[in-house]
């Protein structure tokens, strides 16, 4: 690693002002990635301002239809959370699919969904269901923030503070985790909102994107039939030494069926 | 620079320390802990697991600043003297190592577990055990010195 300062922030304010003041400062939540990046000498930023223990960042609260969750949420928080659990089931069964134990006690919510890594978990929640990026300046509707690889429509100034997730009727998560990293291959968040269907699909392209035609379909009629004979084009999908476009394609169709599946009852 | 104070296996210890220090590094280089094993250095393999403030997490992923202030278990830590903990214990009856690289990380992750999960069944050992990996065994031994233990602690 380069060398670089560490400081704990002790507010948001804190935080906000130091981040304001020096272009090259990073910020620094769980490192699940940061550090990684940090050590393969990929970054080298003046600062790491940690906002890990944030008061303001913490937390997990259900507030009339939406379950908002603070930044500095581990994903083993958002896994065992009994309101997670209750109100969006997938949500928790996401955050405990992700990386490994040891992982998950050190990434944050904030974290994944800011640094938009094409395959994280985390983009496909907030994109299916339809979430709330909240931020120091503004919230943003996930349909708005996912920018394509690594990139979101976070200024270099703002911090992502929370998620708000509405509270679906029913969803679901399928995701189809490479062998040794455990990120998703492909994944497919699926969610019927009672007047709408929406599916993201994560891990297989250029950036977490919304499968359209499986939405509209499934808007129909939300049951395995729908999906028959829906045909997901390669073109486009990310193609490396993990797997080929037309193999993501493949598996985009069969994880949003798995997903659909598991709240159909296989129907 | 900066002054890091923490608890490191009931100890206070205080060190000053580059920013930029690992905490894997700190506890194998400057207080001499060597066993925590540092394996791959990507946060795939586990063996550098320990527990910041009761949780397992890989020590070459996570700054010393980031510890700053936490009570820290390492494998050293874990026996009573000349009494070995029950996870330990466990590995040893049922030959869970052969090479014994990864086995401090493996401890480690296996101490989170059972605090969380006091009676894993295979599924939920195999998921638990997901960061840390063992070239010699084939986690057949493991997993069933993961139940021995679970049985000893109860």
């Amino acid at each position: 690693m380069y060398s670089f300062t560490y400081t704990r922030a002790k507010s948001l304010a804190e935080a906000r002002d130091m981040l304001a003041k020096d272009q090259d400062a990073k910020l620094l939540s769980g490192g699940m990635t940061l550090i990684p990046t940090l050590k393969q000498r990929l970054a080298s930023p003046s600062q790491l301002i940690d906002i890990s223990r944030i008061a303001e960042l913490r937390g997990i609260a259900v507030k009339g239809e939406h379950l908002e969750i603070g930044a500095a949420m581990q994903h083993a928080e958002v896994a065992r959370s009994n309101d997670v659990k209750q109100k969006i089931p997938a949500l928790a069964y996401l955050a405990s699919q992700i990386g490994d134990p040891q992982v998950r006690n050190r990434g944050t919510i904030g974290g994944s969904v800011a640094n938009n890594d094409p395959v994280a978990d985390y983009p496909g929640a907030a994109l299916g269901l339809g979430a709330t990026i909240k931020t120091t300046q503004r919230e943003i509707a996930a349909d708005d923030f996912f920018k394509g690889v690594f990139e979101t429509a976070l200024k270099a100034d703002e911090i992502v503070t929370g998620i708000s997730f509405p509270v679906p009727k029913r969803a679901a998560y399928a995701k189809f985790p490479h062998p040794v990293s455990g990120y998703s291959m492909t994944g497919s968040f699926v969610a019927d909102n009672g007047n709408g269907v929406r599916v993201a699909i994560t891990g297989a392209g250029q950036g977490v994107f919304r499968w359209k035609e499986a939405e509209v379909a499934l808007g129909r009629n939300f049951s395995l039939a729908a999906l028959k004979g829906l045909a997901m084009p390669s073109r486009g999908l990310s193609n490396d030494l993990h797997a080929t476009a037309e193999y993501r394609a493949n598996l985009v169709e069969v994880m949003t069926r798995r997903a659909v599946a598991s709240l159909t009852g296989g129907k | 620079m900066a002054r890091i104070e923490m608890t490191v296996n009931g100890k206070k210890v205080s060190h000053d320390v580059e920013d930029r220090t690992l905490l894997a590094d700190f506890l194998r280089d400057e207080l001499g802990l060597t066993g925590t094993h540092i394996g791959c250095d990507t946060s795939q393999c586990g063996c550098c697991t320990v527990h910041v403030d009761g949780v397992a997490v890989k020590s070459c992923t996570m700054l010393v600043g980031q510890a700053n202030g936490a009570d820290i278990l390492t494998i050293e830590g874990m026996a009573k003297g000349d009494k070995l903990h029950p996870v330990q214990q466990a590995f040893t009856e049922c030959h869970a190592l052969q090479c014994g690289f990864c086995t401090p990380g493996m401890i480690m992750a296996v101490a989170g577990l059972l605090k969380d999960n006091p009676s894993p069944n295979d599924d939920e050992i195999i998921h638990g055990l997901e960061g840390n990996l063992c070239r010699c065994t084939g986690y057949i031994n493991i997993i069933k010195a993961v139940k021995h233990a679970a049985a000893a602690m109860k």
